[in-house]
């Protein structure tokens, strides 16, 4: 018997091109050694760029005077404070504006969308020409133009003065829009506040507690309670009744007073302009991803459902919206991160977020562009990386167990 | 008795139906007033369409076109229709329409611009539509190159320059095409390099300076510049995005890496850290020296940036392909290339078009926030005339009109996918 072709072959330098086994190694290294070199390249060229400027490469300005006020901060900021916690200010600004935009814009689209599918003509049409007209013009856009309503069509203080003022309060005159921001009511935290603080906390964990527990009884039973109202009841009605007895949180109003408003809560009109237009515009998105999500469930798990004999409020609430649910959230969370993103645009209205704060003043009165501009990005990855993994575990979760 | 029983030999024409339930009144009942919530939303929506109408028809009925402010404007419109009256003020339009197109370009030259917009639909023309005639397509080659050209003018043979680049890597693939299979693109892909980095400057240093006067970076503006980096970005960026979605499904560990890093990193920033990294750090990444126009950085941000997205909007459409179209291409014989390119690719792509056309929608509206690292895009320009005191306190035409026009391209471009999609759809009949 011959045994020829088992033959192994001798290792040859052309079978690194045309041996599939050993081909992908070779272009993988070819790839590799590309990367590595163009980042020496660069790293190479910044090295000789800052040498040449007679800059380093440090963080210790972080820890300088940063010299330089912020309209609105979180937490106590003077301008004697350090770069750093300029930073930090601006992250939380951005944080904020994020929050609050990411909370309307979420509200405005679920409305929206829902209308887009009403079967009235007249409002799907309106919803429509909400859902366009934000969608196709571009979100700075937005921003300016709201900044630009709010300083020149809003009233001043003064107009509000007098026996015949032009403009008034709103909400019982306790609340003030006005060209500088909006003037309204603000929580005092008196002496005692931690109590209220932790009966709510309890009313919360009882909240949980019930609705576990009326969830096993109608499994036992089959018998539903009206869960919304008690859990409200159980979340509000408690911290209400301490503050009242107690008297820890009392609520300041703004009043008009020799200049301006005074008391009360200020809220800068950069920070209202930025954060309607942001929930204006990604609402818009947010209306589209509910109207799909919402058509993607197929019209036989309704009307089965309705055979069964549910109600149209239990349809929507038991078989569409948890089927509804699963399309709509990742494409939800990506708008969420493209709001924080876009929220980077502050600073043509002079909110300080971090892109003003960090990437904006600090970066050009220290001349430290290159740190700088790492931190901020750094910050930007971090959030988008954290959510889009959370974003995955909870696609895993939900997604159809194929089996 | 005449005999009663009865028995019908034709069949009754069927009645008609009722007046209420066809027609324009049967359309009201059905749409509007079908149940008495659906009558209240109805008046609730007549309202809101009455209380912006009400707003927007006087205001723009009282509308002004000549004047040369702002408080002109407004005096006209008080003197004529009574202080309580609104007019827009569309004089502010009428007066820099001309800076909103170009920007600073100059004037005698605004013929370069215009015709590199017409000529830019007659390149768009055989790619959009099928029944252009294919011939065409050469015209869609020597486009860019055209434009460049007409935009920033300078001298004919620099883009002829670079075009004889590819015919170098043609000829070269040519040659080398009885090589083993690697080599043509190979040899094709080096030779067009060493044209590009050694041969296409000098020689279009020798040949005649024969061309148009040059227009430098600095003075355009206005939706030129919108539509220069927008186009631009969206012609490179999805083929770009091919790549990069092919390098992330793609067996090799590393080549995956880099994508994967490069898409998420991308894609985790917000486009104004990446402008801002093209307006003050290239500066310290390239060679002690290097300097080139800032345009031509803020497209290539730009380009990189939509790239990764669009990367993950094709990613998604080769993912929604059947298992199957991949084993069938491989049990036909061909080679990753050619599976790709004639099997895989065009299925995916067209899966993936609403994606796309919404990255390419994204792409151009992001255009405006040039405005932030100072070029003069029409954002830009709104608040350069915001700040002239002859139009101080100008709100709604200017961000009106450019929001108009923002629209209409937008709003074209979505409509185009919707009609693309249709004409596709050659499945589920």
């Amino acid at each position: 018997m011959a045994m020829t072709a088992t033959q192994a072959e001798p290792f040859r330098p052309s079978m690194l091109i045309y041996d599939t086994r050993y081909r992908s190694l070779t272009f993988q290294v070819i790839a590799l050694v590309a990367v590595l070199t163009f980042f020496g390249w660069i790293v190479h060229n910044t090295v000789a760029n800052l040498a040449a400027l007679g800059k380093t490469f440090d963080f210790g300005f972080l820890e300088q005077r940063a010299g330089y006020d912020i309209n609105q901060h979180l937490i106590p900021y003077t301008n004697d404070s350090t770069h750093a916690r300029a930073a930090v200010v601006g992250i939380l600004n951005t944080l904020l504006v994020a929050f609050l935009g990411c909370i309307t814009a979420t509200v405005l689209g679920i409305f929206m969308g829902v209308l887009r599918l009403s079967p009235n003509w007249l409002i799907g049409r309106l919803a429509s020409v909400y859902v366009e007209t934000f969608r196709n013009v571009p979100v700075l856009l937005w921003i300016l133009a709201l900044m630009a309503i709010i300083t020149d069509t809003f009233p001043a203080p003064a107009a509000f003065r007098g026996d015949n003022a032009s403009a008034s309060m709103l909400a019982g005159g306790t609340v003030a829009f006005t060209n500088r921001g909006a003037y309204v009511p603000w929580p005092v935290f008196g002496p005692g506040w931690q109590a209220v603080a932790i009966v709510f906390a309890l009313s919360l964990a009882a909240v949980w507690a019930f609705g576990r527990w009326a969830h096993a009884r109608q499994e036992a039973t089959g018998a539903t309670l009206p869960t919304f109202w008690i859990k409200l009841g159980l979340l509000v009605l408690p911290a209400l009744l301490v503050d009242s007895l107690i008297g820890a949180i009392t609520w300041t109003v703004p009043e008009l007073k020799r200049f301006n408003f005074e008391g009360g809560g200020f809220v800068d009109k950069s920070l209202i302009a930025l954060w309607f237009a942001l929930a204006l515009y990604t609402g818009a998105f947010i209306a589209e991803i509910v109207r799909s999500g919402i058509q993607a469930v197929a019209r036989g798990q309704s009307e089965a459902a309705a055979a069964l004999g549910l109600r149209p409020g239990r349809i929507m609430s038991l078989v569409v919206l948890p089927q509804a649910l699963r399309v709509i959230i990742p494409p939800l969370i990506s708008q969420y991160l493209n709001l924080t993103k876009n929220s980077s645009l502050a600073i043509v209205v002079g909110y300080a977020d971090v892109r003003a704060t960090l990437g904006g003043i600090t970066m050009n009165q220290t001349g430290r562009e290159l740190e700088c501009m790492i931190l901020m990005m750094g910050f930007y990855l971090l959030i988008s990386l954290t959510i889009s993994t959370v974003m995955n575990m909870y696609n895993a979760s939900v997604a159809l167990k194929e089996r | 008795m005449a005999d009663i029983a009865f028995s019908r030999s034709e069949m009754l024409a069927p009645e008609a139906p009722p007046a209420s339930e066809i027609g324009v009144i049967g359309w009201l009942r059905a749409n509007l007033f079908s149940s008495w919530l659906n009558t209240l939303l109805t008046l609730i929506a007549l309202g809101v369409i009455w209380l912006i109408a009400s707003h927007i028809v006087p205001w723009f009925a009282h509308s002004i076109w000549n004047a040369s402010s702002y408080a002109e404007c407004r005096k006209i419109v008080t003197d004529t229709w009574g202080p309580d009256a609104g007019g827009a003020c569309l004089a502010v339009i009428h007066e820099r329409w001309k800076q909103f197109l170009f920007g600073f370009y100059p004037p005698e030259l605004y013929w370069r611009p215009t015709l590199a917009f017409v000529l830019m639909f007659v390149a768009m023309a055989p790619i959009l539509f099928t029944v252009v005639p294919r011939r065409l397509l050469w015209f869609s080659a020597i486009f860019p190159g055209l434009a460049y050209w007409l935009l920033w003018g300078g001298s004919i043979f620099f883009p002829v320059a670079v075009y004889l680049g590819f015919v170098a890597g043609y000829a070269a693939f040519r040659i080398a095409e009885r090589g083993p299979g690697f080599l043509p693109p190979l040899a094709a892909a080096l030779a067009t390099l060493v044209w590009w980095l050694f041969i296409a400057g000098p020689l279009a240093q020798i040949l005649p300076q024969i061309g148009l006067a040059p227009v430098q970076s600095k003075q355009f503006g206005g939706f030129m510049l919108s539509m220069t980096i927008g186009v631009t970005g969206i012609a490179f960026s999805l083929p770009l995005g091919v790549l990069l979605a092919l390098g992330r499904r793609s067996d090799l560990f590393l080549v995956k890496a880099i994508c994967v890093g490069f898409i998420e990193f991308i894609r985790g920033v917000p486009l104004i850290t990446l402008l801002l990294v093209a307006s003050f750090l290239l500066n310290i990444f390239l060679p002690p020296g290097t300097n080139f126009d800032i345009i031509l950085r803020v497209i290539i941000m730009v380009t990189l940036f939509a790239a990764a997205y669009m990367a993950e909007v094709i990613r998604g459409g080769l993912a929604a392909l059947p298992k199957g179209q991949y084993e069938g291409a491989d049990s036909l014989g061909l080679s990753f290339w050619q599976a790709t390119r004639l099997i895989i690719m065009p299925q995916a792509l067209k899966i993936a078009i609403p994606g796309i056309v919404n990255t390419f929608i994204g792409l151009f509206k992001d255009t405006t926030l040039v405005a932030i690292i100072g070029l003069l895009d029409p954002v830009g320009l709104i608040t350069a005339i915001r700040a002239n005191a002859a139009w101080n306190g100008m709100v709604w035409e200017l961000y009106g009109f450019v929001g108009v026009m923002f629209f209409i391209c937008c709003f074209g471009m979505s409509k185009y996918s919707q009609h693309l999609e249709r004409r596709l759809k050659t499945d589920r009949r």
